[in-house]
């Protein structure tokens, strides 16, 4: 039963696959451009198969920076994303500096990364935090603002000690039993556009200077005219990016069966 | 505490109340939204151990008094809340509304045990189960609340209000949402289970107001005013077909102007 959506969903994304790649030979055929300006489909796969362990080697690298770069900037965005749902002053003070911290284009400081933390993965794994902390911030205190209204008058109602306010413990137990749950579906659609850039971040990090990754590698192939392989290195970070994005939609799905999703396709057919 | 009243419990009661419920008094000098006065001098008394109902048109400010009352709004300077016993009424009120509000992500047994957990106390889950089954929601602890239909979900809040155990409950039209066959149900279930509690009881459904209450007070008007309280004979829940409850009922309809000819 469960597995006849999920069937069809994956012979849809391979039609397009399989839809888009003919389109691609039919354009190379058609208009006769030379290998090294857009090698045909073919030779792509070529290149992927005569070069596996190359670009494995590097692809690893790259997948290690950007699942350190989520780790990092998942932590730091939902830590600086309480810290400002809870301290009122950190609200204050906090709040200007994420907003700051957005305004500058984190391309332009990479070189300064790759100065301070050098040609290895440091700098890397800096770059994709620095591009998904903002994202995952914003989101999930944007949840951590909408907690439903009844839910907090009702936690108030049972936590007011006598005297008025409810005590500081109260307080923390509230963000963390009632307004941070509420504020898992925000969090989730954050965490999804974060694993849709971290990749760029790496991979921008390691073209501005970096003796190992992807990026690295497509550089190199392009500087000496090896497009196909340059292809079949871009081939293998789409296929990694798109295969993260899923297992992680799959995994928060799963995650937050309680939270309601008109696209999800069960839902679709038992409305229908 | 919840020991404590174990003793004094007669059998027919079926939850434990560690104090006896007071009577309270809630006076608002003057209450505007936007330059329009909502109250003026309003005084609303619920007695002790009773049940009260409030009735009135929507807008008219009865959802405002529940909240006075259950201190999720401020009062003003000059406004008064008091309880017969002296002490304040901040931690002794428990709250159930419309909705339910149950937590999505929690199922029914944690829903019960929220009170405990948000305030970092034991949980006793034995009582919870046990006031579950009272509810008819025995098998029910570990589902989740999307599984159940709206009355169980209904009876779950009810559960979790009295998992609260205070002495004075204040409900905003807390079976509104449900069928007519639910709501008849649950009427019955709650005048029993919250015997002898100090109850407020918000509606807008005169023949609810006349099964559940001891006293049914009608608040109408711009400012709005109360109107003195009317006390059907008998103790709820009452039988709504009887011909004292009907007249009853009709009065009421009559002064919220859904009935125009008096006959």
């Amino acid at each position: 039963m469960l597995n006849v959506p999920w069937c069809s969903r994956f012979l849809r994304g391979l039609i397009i696959l399989v839809g888009l790649l003919a389109l691609w030979q039919v354009l190379v055929w058609l208009t006769g451009v030379p290998p090294y300006i857009l090698p045909s489909p073919v030779r792509v796969v070529q290149a992927l198969m005569n070069n596996g362990g190359l670009i494995g080697r590097h692809l690893g690298v790259t997948l290690t920076e950007i699942l350190a770069g989520l780790i990092c900037g998942t932590v730091l965005g939902v830590g600086a994303a309480l810290m400002v749902g809870y301290f009122r002053p950190a609200r204050r003070w906090l709040m200007p500096v994420l907003v700051a911290s957005q305004a500058i284009p984190v391309f332009a400081i990479a070189p300064l990364l790759v100065l301070w933390l050098g040609y290895g993965m440091a700098s890397k794994v800096a770059m994709a935090t620095l591009i998904i902390f903002f994202p995952v911030t914003a989101a999930f205190l944007d949840g951590l603002r909408r907690t439903e209204p009844g839910w907090v008058d009702l936690a108030r109602t049972m936590t007011a000690g006598v005297g008025g306010a409810p005590p500081e413990g109260n307080r923390l137990r509230i963000l963390l039993y009632i307004r941070t749950p509420a504020a898992l579906p925000a969090l989730a659609s954050g965490l999804r556009v974060a694993a849709a850039v971290a990749p760029i971040g790496a991979v921008v990090g390691e073209w501005v200077g970096s003796s190992a990754g992807l990026g690295y590698l497509m550089l190199h192939a392009n500087g000496r005219m090896q497009v196909d392989l340059m292809f079949a290195a871009l081939l293998a970070l789409s296929v990694v990016s798109l295969t993260l994005w899923f297992a992680l939609d799959a995994a928060l799905r799963r995650l937050l069966p309680w939270q309601p999703d008109l696209f999800s396709e069960t839902q679709q057919e038992r409305a229908s | 505490m919840a020991t404590s009243g174990l003793s004094e419990t007669a059998p027919n009661t079926p939850c434990i109340r560690p104090e006896s419920s007071p009577s309270v008094r809630l006076q608002v000098a003057r209450l505007a939204y936007d330059g329009m006065p909502l109250f003026e001098h309003l005084e609303l008394a619920l007695t002790a151990g009773e049940t009260t109902c409030l009735l009135g048109p929507s807008g008219v400010g009865k959802t405002t008094i529940l909240r006075l009352l259950a201190g999720l709004q401020p009062l003003a300077d000059g406004d008064r809340m008091e309880a017969s016993d002296g002490s304040a009424l901040t931690g002794r009120v428990a709250y159930l509304e419309q909705r339910g509000l149950l937590l999505p992500w929690l199922p029914v047994l944690d829903n019960v045990l929220l009170g405990a957990r948000l305030r970092g106390e034991f949980r006793d889950a034995d009582r919870a189960r046990e006031l579950l089954r009272r509810l008819g929601l025995q098998g029910q602890a570990g589902s989740m609340p999307a599984t159940l239909s709206g009355g169980m979900r209904q009876r779950v809040a009810l559960a979790r209000t009295l998992m609260e155990d205070r002495p004075v409950i204040l409900m905003d039209e807390p079976f509104s949402a449900l069928d007519a066959v639910t709501r008849y149900q649950l009427q019955a279930l709650t005048a029993d289970l919250f015997r002898s509690r100090t109850v407020l009881l918000v509606t807008h459904d005169p023949a609810e107001a006349v099964r559940l209450g001891h006293r049914i007070l009608i608040l109408k008007g711009r400012p709005a005013r109360l109107t003195p309280p009317l006390c059907p004979p008998g103790t709820p829940p009452r039988d709504p077909t009887s011909p004292v409850e009907l007249a009853c009922g009709k009065s009421l309809m009559r002064s919220l102007g859904m009935v125009q000819n008096p006959c």
